[in-house]
């Protein structure tokens, strides 16, 4: 409710202040808008998907170049110039997210520095738009027959637009995507293995953020009427990165706070500054540079991130929707084993760490894979998953050879994990996190969840989430953030998720570790009742009572290599198994 | 093109391809130690050329003002970390480094500057005055930061830069400078003229670039700097300070970010921001090298010098373009060799 009353009052502020400021700060709030425009793009790029662009600046030129040079050449008008803007952009950004995204981190950015220059430079010497003196004569914005001629209709243009952004991103992050795209910051692999294309979902938020600064592009050319390299440049899109990191860069809010002080600081500091220092030199580049690494030094998630802790608590957590169910694997039998791994084997370099190892896993049964530490059970997960290739040997699941797929290939087959070490999002609700794991149970893609006409599936993916989380015991949590949970729960956080993705065959790494002698009977009593419903599980754990107790076959490996499988009374007197566990000593 | 034209152009390529190698080189070495992409390595090549032609003018080198308050503040942050530890002595050493020492070059500078110096003295005294910029900016910017992810270090070094800049064009003005030729000879080879100072500047990063070698593969301190770039902690638990590790690789891309100035300032007029050009066409080289390998890397900044050469000749207006678009292609190759990188924050 505060939240709302806040947001209000914003808002009226907003529209209130051109009929009362005067000119000068409506030409600043203008551009406030412009650079929020652009902010909010590197938030959601930078801060929520952990992505760098020092290029913004340069998509923002093509957007005003776009329509600047069709409106003037051409005469063509405003919103196909805004189209094309949209076009060029697009292709310029997908071509640099492309030939980046199978590269590490810093790859991006510095091909934004490189990119940034190289438009520079080609807007500066192309003479069809004038080179470094740039074009001027660009029409004003007409819509619907009414001609945008002064400041404050472009005030009210720019901030309509800033705002209808805002909702769009707030719109996606609450969305299937938008849970995925913030797994893409410290979550890639556990995003995969739950069918999340990450590739993919950063090439497109990166052409959604460049898209955004097209618009910022397009409005800044139709406002001032006139466009030159110098605006576009890359200490602009410096400057742009500098904007959200001060004001927040993980949040929405943050980006138009950032924006608003940078341009309002910068005001202030070229009309001080040249009084103090003397008007030769750049003083406030200096300052800005000393600012940025103080910023970075101390505060590194901005000042809306001292902020939202304060203004979180105004809003209630939203209410469990009842909605119609998702589509569920078929679980129709299969003629032998559910999973067979045949001869498997992984090498890395010399070291082989699982040495064709073989065994199966038939529709119904709780499988124990056990041995010592550095046996090759992790190992062996990341075979059956995906996440390794097989050097040698074959996984076959309900028949179908898993060797070559990638991770979100063999989820979508219905095979759902949990990991050793918990993988979960901790700035996110326990709720959200779950959620991810019914990623392909949805199918919403990056415009629809824009725009937010995913209702019907995302109410049926938050129900089913929040059920998970009712069958395991953890539905009281399910709002707090998931970081905030001690470690034994965090775990059956884990395993909720890997039911929410409705698997066939679930694999579970040490989901007993750190849990206290209760919790482990909770959960053992948890996977029994799943397997009288029919679940499979293989499981992988150290906790021996829990292992024999539950399990209905065991499968022990040491040094990569099986050094037994059986019933779990067998596997207790094998002397071969007594030995790699207690050295020969019983 | 005539067969001469092609051979100054190649000649010319080379002389600035040479550069960009060192560059390229210690973009390598500090990414490889610390994991900072290292932005305003450029900015030691315009702080050293401009130096030395301030000292040739007899002036007094603004560097002096720089050297003294990055010492001040690197003490101040080094005393503050003493006391906090409750280890009062160790204010000590950090005077003598961080004040005393920047305080004696200040003052060697400032008594020499107006005395007539040989050319070897002046360049002496600028390595004197630049060098030590580069242990003292990873004291006070990266050091405090240096767990942090490759990204934020990223945009902490283009702050840097800006900030680096910025003091530049209050520090030696918005005039360009070129300084002397180590030699005014020109060799001729043939039809060939052959500039000097190009000689310079091939043998100059060739014994830069064969001293590195040799400093990483051969001595002791040297390996300890790689193993620190493998395996930050393993290094710790061995008894490396990566602390000081980083100390010393920031010296060193200091030392060749000088002599890269003092080498290419009589061939090219110098400006206070030429260096941010120049380091991230080294940045092209490097990462053609994936930012990891010397001999690719410097092959690879050859290469842009050849590529800038050439397209200054066919399209001059477009030669920025032409290098730094050659980021794309390479990139692309880049992804296509490489397998898929898994990366978790």
């Amino acid at each position: 409710m505060k939240a709302r009353v806040a947001l209000a009052i914003l808002l009226a502020l907003l529209a209130a202040a051109p009929l009362l400021a005067p000119e000068y700060w409506i030409t600043l709030g203008s551009y406030i808008g412009l650079y929020s425009l652009v902010v909010l793009g590197i938030c959601l790029l930078t801060g929520i998907a952990g992505q760098v662009s020092f290029g913004q600046a340069a998509f923002v030129g093509l957007g005003a170049y776009a329509t600047a040079w069709l409106s003037t050449a051409h005469g063509v008008s405003p919103w196909l110039g805004l189209l094309a803007g949209f076009a060029v952009t697009g292709v310029f950004a997908l071509v640099l997210g492309l030939v980046t995204t199978r590269l590490s981190g810093h790859y991006l950015p510095l091909s934004t520095i490189a990119w940034g220059i190289a438009l520079y430079y080609l807007f500066g010497n192309l003479e069809f738009v004038g080179g470094f003196t740039g074009l001027s004569g660009i029409p004003t914005l007409g819509i619907l027959g009414f001609e945008l001629r002064d400041t404050r209709a472009y005030y009210y243009l720019i901030w309509l637009c800033v705002f209808a952004v805002l909702v769009m991103i707030q719109f996606l992050l609450a969305s299937r995507v938008g849970r995925a795209i913030r797994a893409l910051r410290g979550g890639v692999v556990m995003a995969e293995s739950f069918g999340v294309n990450t590739r993919l979902l950063k090439v497109q938020v990166f052409v959604f953020a460049a898209v955004i600064a097209a618009l910022s592009g397009w409005l800044y050319a139709h406002m001032q009427r006139f466009v030159n390299p110098t605006p576009f440049g890359l200490h602009v899109g410096m400057e742009y990165l500098f904007m959200a990191v001060v004001g927040g860069a993980g949040y929405v809010w943050g980006a138009l706070l950032g924006a608003a002080l940078i341009t309002v600081a910068k005001q202030l500091l070229q009309s001080l500054l040249p009084d103090l220092l003397g008007a030769s030199a750049q003083y406030e580049i200096v300052l800005f540079g000393i600012a940025m690494v103080l910023v970075l030094h101390r505060a590194r998630e901005g000042i809306w991130a001292w902020v939202a802790p304060r203004v979180q608590h105004w809003a209630h957590p939203p209410a469990i929707p009842t909605a119609s169910p998702l589509p569920a694997h078929s679980r129709a039998p299969v003629a032998g084993p559910l999973l067979e791994v045949a001869a498997a084997r992984k090498a890395f370099g010399g070291l082989v760490a699982v040495d064709d190892v073989s065994f199966e896993v038939r529709s119904g049964e709780i499988v124990g894979l056990i041995g010592p530490n550095g046996a090759g059970k992790s190992t062996t997960f990341n075979l059956i998953t995906g996440l390794l290739d097989l050097t040698a040997g074959d996984v076959r699941f309900r028949g179908e050879p898993l060797s070559g797929l990638p991770p979100q290939r063999v989820a979508r087959l219905g095979v759902s994990r949990t990991f050793q070490h918990v993988k979960l999002l901790p700035a996110m609700s326990v709720l959200d996190n779950v959620a991810i794991g019914a990623h392909l149970r949805g199918d919403a893609g990056f415009l629809r969840c824009l725009f937010h006409l995913e209702r019907g599936q995302e109410r049926s993916l938050i129900a089913e989430a929040a059920h998970q989380l009712e069958r395991v015991g953890l539905g009281p949590e399910m709002h707090l953030p998931a970081g905030s949970l001690p470690l034994g729960k965090q775990r059956i956080v884990e395993v909720a998720r890997a039911l929410a993705a409705d698997p066939v065959l679930l694999l579970l790494d040490e989901p007993a570790a750190g849990l206290r002698y209760k919790e482990k009977r909770d959960l053992a009593a948890r996977l029994a009742k799943l397997r009288s419903e029919g679940m499979t599980i293989l499981l992988v754990e150290h906790d021996m009572d829990f292992v024999m107790e539950l399990t209905d076959r065991l499968v022990v490996l040491d040094f990569g290599v099986k050094l037994a499988e059986g019933l779990p009374d067998e596997i207790q007197r094998n002397p071969l198994v007594l030995e790699a566990y207690l050295g020969g000593v019983a | 093109m005539d067969f001469q034209i092609a051979i100054l152009l190649t000649q010319d390529g080379l002389t600035n391809g040479a550069i960009y190698a060192l560059m390229a080189l210690a973009l390598v070495l500090v990414f490889s130690v610390t994991r900072v992409v290292f932005i305003p390595q450029g900015e030691f090549l315009a702080f050293g050329a401009l130096t030395l032609a301030t000292l040739q003018t007899r002036a007094v080198p603004g560097t002096i003002w720089l050297l003294l308050v990055f010492g001040a503040v690197a003490f101040l942050i080094d005393a503050a970390a003493a006391l906090t530890r409750r280890r009062p002595a160790a204010v000590v050493p950090a005077a003598l480094w961080n004040l005393a020492l920047p305080a004696a070059i200040a003052g060697l500078a400032t008594w020499l500057a107006p005395l007539e110096m040989p050319l070897p003295a002046s360049i002496a005294l600028t390595f004197l005055l630049v060098v030590p910029l580069g242990p003292l900016l990873y004291r006070i910017v990266y050091q405090p930061i240096a767990e942090a992810p490759v990204l934020v270090l990223l945009i902490v070094s283009f702050a840097v830069h800006l900030a680096l800049s910025g003091i530049g064009l209050v520090l030696f003005g918005a005039e360009g400078s070129r300084t002397p030729a180590f030699s005014e000879a020109t060799l001729e080879i043939g039809f060939l003229p052959l500039p000097a100072q190009s000689l310079w500047v091939y043998g100059g990063s060739m014994a830069l670039a064969g001293a590195l070698y040799a400093f990483f593969g051969r001595t002791l301190f040297g390996k300890a700097l790689r193993a620190t770039a493998v395996n930050r902690t393993g290094a710790k638990l061995s008894g490396i300070r990566t602390a000081f590790a980083g100390k010393a690789c920031f010296l060193l891309a200091a030392l060749i970010g000088v002599a890269s100035g003092v080498l290419i300032g009589p061939l090219t007029t110098i400006y206070y921001d030429t260096g941010f050009l120049v380091g991230l066409k080294g940045f092209v080289g490097a990462i053609i090298g994936a930012l990891a390998s010397y001999p690719v890397a410097v092959a690879g900044a050859l290469f842009v010098g050849l590529l800038e050469s050439f397209a200054s000749f066919y399209a001059s207006a477009y030669k920025e373009v032409i290098v730094f678009t050659l980021i794309i292609p390479v990139l692309l190759w880049l992804s296509l060799r490489t397998p898929h990188e898994e990366e978790e924050e």
